[in-house]
């Protein structure tokens, strides 16, 4: 291959992807750089990203020329210190990978939740019948965080005292990812309290005899891991498992408030509450970007990346990238929105992916039984996260049938 | 429903062609293997394999031993068995580049576990899935040691590949040395050392009884069983869902996720390579094929559940829950 020379023709903008405006509506964003180009050069962070899915999915899977250990954000861990040791799934390549993803991919895989499944479908139908008590409510708070707060802690294994942290800590955690600007300046006077609890509930003797937890531990026995990558293993499930639920459920209760025709479809067909979920996932796309860096000199989208650089990968507008689905702004049950990479894809894909699911069909099927009919209820407002798509408050109304 | 048409998705990589063959040693040939299209191969580990359909229809598994850094190549390592039903001897005497065989996998029943120290013992063709441990020790600076048993020198394959790492490996053909020392390399458990043993039954069976009071996790060892499986089907079959009452026949060249997408039958998938596990059907009757990389061999045997994306039917029909 001939040699690319520096001043190559990439498409240059200037937009920032994670200032407010477009924290608030990133799709202008989104559009804007998936039609400049297949790869482009991102001025004010002088690294370069893709909004295109086929780019971003080759970039996602090839794990030789695209590392996480460098860190999974902008900031570059071969020249800056990370604010927490670094995460042994999320933020390692192979071979130090394999062996912490082994485990929780069977930890968290469909065998082992099965255990669970009959309970999570009566506690979705427990806390639905509590909250439809009211015909208006807030589908975030008493639904989109109720629910996982409700059965994920418990199927870790960790105390109830203190899991009022876990949100605070998950949203420092995602804004870490982005830039230092304003949002993560305001989580860093709570950094050092947040911190010091999740580590501590990764203890073996503060966590449960069963659940999550406590299988890590037990891999550690059998000598699958060490004894020292268990709690950090543990601290994975706590940082990438709450925020990201809570808004990928915000999503799809969103999608179906705005969608009574769906709405419809779901109550007559509720084996589409797995398709439904995923859809909103991609629809939405809660967790937004994440970063690699280049191992090596190499190409993406014919544009050259040196060895060391930094590229955003836009998930959530690939998610939308016309070139792959038909229609990409609608939020459709017919559509099959398999191969989307809200959950990422190759190695590095969600190992919570199954979990997510779990917890949005239990949700969406104990609604499903009871609501004919939600709407939005008042005006909706966003949280803002580097990484997450994320909501503050949706207010619904409901009628009952 | 709308249908994808990325070519990424349409990869289904469940055929693989021989870019090379190579003889490695007395009896034994490496097989270069790539997609046919040259795209990258599914990720597997250190100790994984793949089944290999040979155009006979006869299913055997060999294990990885190449380099997971280059993406779109596997290589394995193939003994040839007199005794064994023909997998390895058609192998030897029929296949050549440029033809195909369908795989199935990786799977890996075999993982290498974090450790400070290794002992790898390989009898024969056992070496193949140690030599992919034995470069990852090698690149997480761990401390190890290789035993490398075999009838004779000129049997025994990748010995100039080992000898690049010096004193770390000890060649030990039995015609010139006489059998393993065991004693000696598996004297006491240490619990800074992890022991991965892999080659014929008689030294998998010496290795068990030496380690039979050691501590659980230290010895992991797999056997390499030179099994051939029934001739897998190459043909169609039919696929009756007993739910909607649809009966659909798969044609070879697709696959079941997709025969049951075309029918308009709404099943979830994500990495299609049988890797993430989302696109699971609960199966009723029939025999799956499997071919993923997720069922350990208990799961498979138990038949209940299948990966539609890359798996397919052992049997004339299959009856899904859908
Ligand atoms: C809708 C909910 C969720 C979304 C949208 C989501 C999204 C993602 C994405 C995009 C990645 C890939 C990161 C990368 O490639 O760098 C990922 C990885 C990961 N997720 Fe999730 N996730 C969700 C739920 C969960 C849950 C419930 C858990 C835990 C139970 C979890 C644990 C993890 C972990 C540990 C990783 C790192 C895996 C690895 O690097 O091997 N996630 N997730």
């Amino acid at each position: 291959m001939a040699p690319v020379s520096a001043a190559q023709d990439i498409p240059h903008t200037d937009v920032d992807p994670f200032c407010p405006e477009t924290l608030e509506d990133p799709l202008p964003m989104q559009a804007e750089l998936r039609e400049a180009g297949p790869v482009v050069r991102l001025g004010r962070y002088g690294i370069h990203a893709t909004a295109r899915y086929e780019e971003v999915r080759a970039a996602l899977c090839d794990w030789q020329s695209f590392q996480s250990a460098a860190g999974v954000g902008l900031s570059n861990f071969r020249y800056e210190q990370p604010w927490r040791p670094p995460s042994l799934l999320l933020e390692a390549d192979p071979p130090h990978h394999d062996a912490p993803r082994t485990v929780l991919a069977r930890t968290l895989g469909p065998r082992a939740l099965r255990e669970l499944r009959e309970d999570w479908f009566a506690d979705a139908a427990q806390l639905v019948d509590q909250v439809l008590t009211g015909h208006e409510f807030d589908a975030v708070t008493q639904l989109a965080e109720a629910f996982p707060l409700r059965v994920f802690p418990d199927a870790v294994g960790i105390p109830r005292q203190g899991r009022e942290n876990l949100l605070p800590y998950g949203d420092f955690l995602f804004n870490s990812f982005g830039p230092a600007n304003e949002l993560v300046e305001q989580g860093r006077p709570r950094l050092a309290e947040l911190s010091a609890w999740v580590d501590d509930q990764c203890r073996r003797t503060v966590l449960e005899d069963t659940g999550f937890g406590a299988a890590i531990w037990a891999a550690a026995d059998r000598g699958d891991i060490t004894h020292e990558q268990a709690p950090l293993i543990v601290r994975s499930l706590l940082s990438a498992g709450v925020d990201t639920t809570v808004h990928g459920l915000a999503a799809v209760l969103y999608a179906f408030a705005t969608h009574p025709e769906q709405w419809q479809r779901l109550r007559q067909e509720p084996e589409l509450a797995r398709v439904a979920f995923d859809e909103a996932v991609r629809w939405q796309s809660p967790v937004q970007t994440f970063f690699r860096t280049a191992t090596t000199d190499v190409e993406l989208g014919g544009t050259s990346i040196a060895e060391g650089e930094k590229i955003l990968m836009l998930l959530g507008a690939a998610n939308r990238d016309p070139r792959r689905w038909d229609e990409p702004d609608v939020f459709d049950l017919s559509r099959d929105p398999s191969g989307h990479v809200g959950f990422g894809m190759g190695i590095h894909q969600c190992v919570g992916q199954h979990v997510a699911r779990l917890e949005s069909e239990a949700l969406l099927t104990a609604l499903a039984h009871r609501v004919e009919h939600i709407e939005l209820a008042g005006s909706t407002r966003r949280h803002h996260n580097n990484t997450l798509r994320a909501w503050r408050s949706l207010p619904v109304r409901v009628h009952l049938g | 429903m709308t249908m994808d048409t990325s070519p990424a998705d349409r990869a289904t990589a469940d055929e693989l062609r021989v870019a090379d063959k190579t003889e490695v040693a007395d009896g034994v040939v490496t097989l270069t293997l790539r997609h046919p299209r040259g795209e990258r191969l599914p990720d597997w580990t250190p100790g994984s394999h793949v089944d290999l359909t040979l155009p006979c229809g006869l299913t055997r598994q060999y294990s990885l031993c190449g380099n997971r850094w280059d993406a779109r190549t596997y290589r394995v390592g193939v003994l040839r068995e007199p005794d064994s039903r023909g997998g390895s001897t058609r192998i030897h005497d029929e296949l050549s580049a440029g033809e195909t065989v369908a795989f199935g996998g990786p799977r890996n029943n075999f993982t290498l576990a974090p450790s400070p120290r290794y002992v790898f013992i390989a009898g024969g063709i056992g070496i193949t899935p140690l030599l992919p441990m034995i470069h990852q020790a090698e690149l997480v600076g761990a401390d190890w040691q290789l035993l490398y048993g075999g009838r004779s020198r000129a049997s025994m394959a990748f010995l100039d590949e080992l000898r690049t790492y010096g004193r770390r490996v000890t060649v030990a053909p039995e015609d010139e040395r006489g059998p393993l020392d065991l004693p000696a390399w598996l004297s006491a458990p240490r619990a800074d050392t992890k022991v991965y043993c892999c080659g014929p039954a008689p030294l998998l069976d010496a290795v068990d009884q030496h380690c039979a009071d050691w501590p659980t996790g230290l010895l992991r060892t797999e056997r390499f069983v030179a099994r051939d499986r029934t001739p897998a089907r190459s043909g169609a079959f039919d696929v009756e869902l007993r739910r909607s009452g649809l009966s659909l026949t798969v044609t070879p060249e697709r696959s079941v996720l997709r025969a049951l997408n075309d029918a308009g039958v709404h099943v979830l998938s994500s990495c299609r390579q049988g890797l993430c596990g989302t696109c699971e059907v609960t199966v009723l009757a029939g025999e799956p094929d499997h071919r993923d990389s997720i069922l350990d061999d208990d799961e498979r045997a138990r038949g209940n559940c299948m990966f539609p994306c890359v798996s397919r039917s052992g049997t004339d029909s299959l009856a899904l829950d859908l």
